[in-house]
């Protein structure tokens, strides 16, 4: 009681010591998590960025007789080692498929190798120094040059990198996406309003909720092993396929769906409830008519933000074969196929350099698209939501 | 959970039917993660020359290759199986078991394991036996067995550099781990035979002079351009592709090399293979085409496209006779493994 002004002051000062310290430590954490953001991005940007150009040669193609049986012989002997072997392999059956191109011979611009197009780049290439010298007179005759990569848009995983793609990944991943949106959604929903707007408050009640806020926190490589249990070994649904694939990946988010929907439905107040059941409402058109569409902008959020959670993970897909190499685009739910992440983990893997470029390109398309949910998930929030 | 229920027992009836009705042309393979770059190239060049849809290939490692491969006959099991190393007789009993008792043995060739480390530094050529001190977990001092004391190259030979011990190798799941605990620790445990009492030793220090680099060989490799005192433990195909940044060292006075690996000078070099269910021979045509194309010369022979990946082509003699065995569809017995 008796402080004298100078003590008192002296605490002044050290407790305004203390808040702005505190301020510049977080204010240092921002910075520091800032910083990481930043060298990652243009770490992935350096290396990713030449993923989306590929060397293209122009060639004179030879569609004779001989090259239906020897591919090789379609193109000069200059330009045989420079073009991909990937697209000349396919010359025959082209050709079969075509019977009018027998006999012609055709200027184009094809696929240039994988390392004609790594030296282009400026990176190690295994080009022998004649070959070297060839592609830089290409170049001076502008027959050679970097063009933006068509290929790693419309094609598969391939072993040579010039030919290596993300488009079945990337259908996997829609596939997939769908299945889980298909099962999670309408289940996690459902399971939120009983909970939420049925259930009694009793023991089991209780218990269920604590299984379910249990169940956001779990490894997700154990609904991995679960799918593989029940889906794959039990119901004998196709290994590698979107449909397990997607089925597993909804055991994951369904937690994440349920929890943000009864968030959602907790926060439509109770007078429009009462209001309802004043009017003469049943509770499931109380329900129907007024709390779920109020609550939907929220369960549209979550539902976003689980599924792209789904989307990035690769764990539990090793366990049910979806990390694999799959070059295909996949036809129908049961078939093989992979998804963007898997692409990615394994492009890493590849002894070939050049698949550095495609893996940091893979992880930019990635980004790109998962930045595109989460915006899309707040403009929701922003344009729909509700203060009461 | 009733909705649930359901949802899942149609999902299940549908795929059912689905699945029956499928006709199964499209290859499923497991296996090796060292074979996967070879089996994937082939089953590119597979999927793009012919009509059938590319084989699907999952890389679970030698193991669990063999434990997918051996579950059974029949739709939802693979057609093949990849490995680094020749089947086990306990895995081949257990294949049996289950009702596979069609097997053909495919030899591919050879794959060679590389001690590398930056170009930053002199080569230092390296016996297995001095690898095997500088890894091992206990070794022997003077007749008797003491917990590894080495920190340092030169202590364990005043001819090797005065450098920190540090090797970065792959995990215990890695099948490159196996084949390097088999060819250069328990090989070397055996000049120290009174020590350890006559048996193979293979255990790591774990006081981290020895880092477990991760499956992915491509870290590993990360990790010894900027780490330059370190060494690194990988396949050869990976020190080939970054030659530029890495130097491999001779084990026991042989260079890492295709002809040495090949004529198994070098010593730690392993044979791949694979392994084809004949049982699936109806349900799985295209099974033989891609074994036939794998096999050919233009895959695995000397001027083949899998040399230019890494591969190591076995003999000539030796080619032959592996492509004779799978025409002819030769029936492994587990006799043949031990």
């Amino acid at each position: 009681m008796s402080q004298s002004f100078d003590e008192i002051s002296a605490q002044l000062r050290k407790r305004h010591r203390q808040s702005a310290r505190l301020k510049w430590m977080s204010l240092g954490a921002l910075l520091l998590a800032l910083a990481f953001l930043v060298v990652f991005f243009a770490d992935m940007l350096g290396k990713g960025l030449p993923a989306f150009q590929q060397a293209q040669v122009q060639v004179e193609v030879d569609y004779s007789e001989q090259a239906s049986q020897l591919p090789l012989a379609a193109v000069d002997e200059e330009v045989r080692d420079l073009v991909s072997r990937g697209w000349l392999r396919t010359l025959p059956m082209q050709m079969r498929d075509n019977p009018e191109l027998l006999g012609t011979t055709r200027t184009e611009w094809v696929l240039a190798d994988g390392q004609v197009d790594q030296y282009l780049k400026g990176h190690a290439s295994r080009l022998r120094d004649d070959a070297k010298a060839r592609v830089d007179r290409l170049v001076e005759e502008g027959r050679a040059e970097l063009k933006f990569n068509t290929t790693f848009f419309s094609r598969g995983d391939s072993k040579m990198p010039e030919l290596a793609g993300i488009m079945s990944a990337a259908m996997g991943t829609v596939m997939t996406m769908l299945v889980t949106l298909a099962v999670a959604f309408p289940i996690g929903v459902m399971t939120a309003v009983y909970l939420e707007e049925f259930a009694p408050d009793n023991r089991f009640t209780q218990m269920i909720e604590i299984n379910i806020n249990n169940l956001a926190a779990i490894p997700s490589i154990l609904f991995g092993l679960l799918g593989l249990a029940i889906f794959i070994q039990f119901f004998g649904m196709p290994r590698s396929s979107p449909l397990v694939g997607g089925m597993t990946l909804a055991l994951m988010t369904l937690p994440i769906i349920i929890i943000s929907t009864r968030t959602a439905l907790r926060s439509v107040p109770d007078s429009i409830r009462h209001a309802a059941f004043g009017v003469g409402c049943s509770r499931w058109q109380v329900v129907r008519d007024h709390v779920l569409p109020l609550a939907m902008p929220g369960i549209m959020t979550g539902s976003i933000i689980g599924l792209a959670q789904a989307m990035g993970e690769t764990a539990p897909l090793i366990i049910v074969g979806m990390v694999a190499f799959i070059p295909d685009v996949s036809a129908t739910f049961t078939n093989a196929a992979t998804v963007l992440p898997a692409q990615i983990f394994t492009w890493s893997g590849e002894p070939d350099r050049a698949f550095v470029e495609k893996t940091a390109g893979g992880i930019l398309v990635l980004l790109s698209v998962l930045i595109f949910l989460n915006a899309t998930a707040v403009v929701l929030r922003k344009k729909f939501e509700r203060r009461w | 959970m009733n909705r649930i229920l359901k949802t899942t027992v149609i999902a299940a009836a549908v795929m059912g039917v689905v699945g029956v009705a499928q006709a199964r042309d499209q290859v499923r393979i497991v296996g090796s993660s060292t074979v996967y770059p070879f089996s994937s190239y082939v089953a590119e060049e597979f999927g793009a020359t012919t009509d059938y849809p590319t084989p699907v290939i999952e890389s679970t490692g030698s193991g669990g290759g063999a434990r997918l491969f051996c579950n059974g006959v029949g739709e939802g099991t693979p057609d093949i199986t990849n490995s680094s190393r020749r089947m086990k007789a306990s895995e081949l009993e257990r294949c049996i078991e289950n009702g596979v008792t069609d097997v053909t043995e495919a030899f591919i060739g050879y794959d060679g394991i590389a001690f590398a480390q930056s170009n930053a530094n002199d080569p230092m050529p390296v016996t297995r036996e001095q690898i095997f001190l500088a890894v091992a977990a206990m070794v022997p001092v003077d007749g008797e067995l003491v917990e590894n004391p080495y920190t340092n190259w030169s202590e364990i030979d005043e001819s090797l550099p005065d450098r920190q011990i540090v090797i970065v190798g792959p995990p215990t799941t890695s099948g490159t781990r196996d084949a390097f605990e088999e060819l250069v620790l328990e090989a070397a445990s055996e000049n120290f035979a009174e020590a350890y009492g006559g048996e193979a030793y293979s255990d790591v220090r774990t006081d981290g002079a020895w880092v477990d680099g991760g499956e992915n060989d491509n870290l590993i490799v990360q990790r010894l351009t900027q780490d330059t005192t370190a060494f690194g433990i990988f396949g050869f195909s990976f020190l080939e592709e970054n030659s530029d940044v890495l130097i491999g060292s001779t084990i026991d006075g042989v260079e890492a090399g295709p002809e040495t690996i090949a004529s198994g000078e070098y010593p730690v070099a392993r044979s791949m293979f694979f392994y084809i269910k004949n049982q699936h021979a109806d349900e799985v045509p295209a099974m033989y085409q891609y074994a036939e194309m794998f096999m050919s010369e233009q895959m695995i022979g000397d001027l083949g496209y899998l040399k230019g990946i890494g591969l190591i082509p076995a003999a000539e003699q030796a080619r032959a006779e592996a492509r004779e065995a799978v025409a002819n569809r030769v029936q492994l017995d587990v006799s043949d493994l031990h």
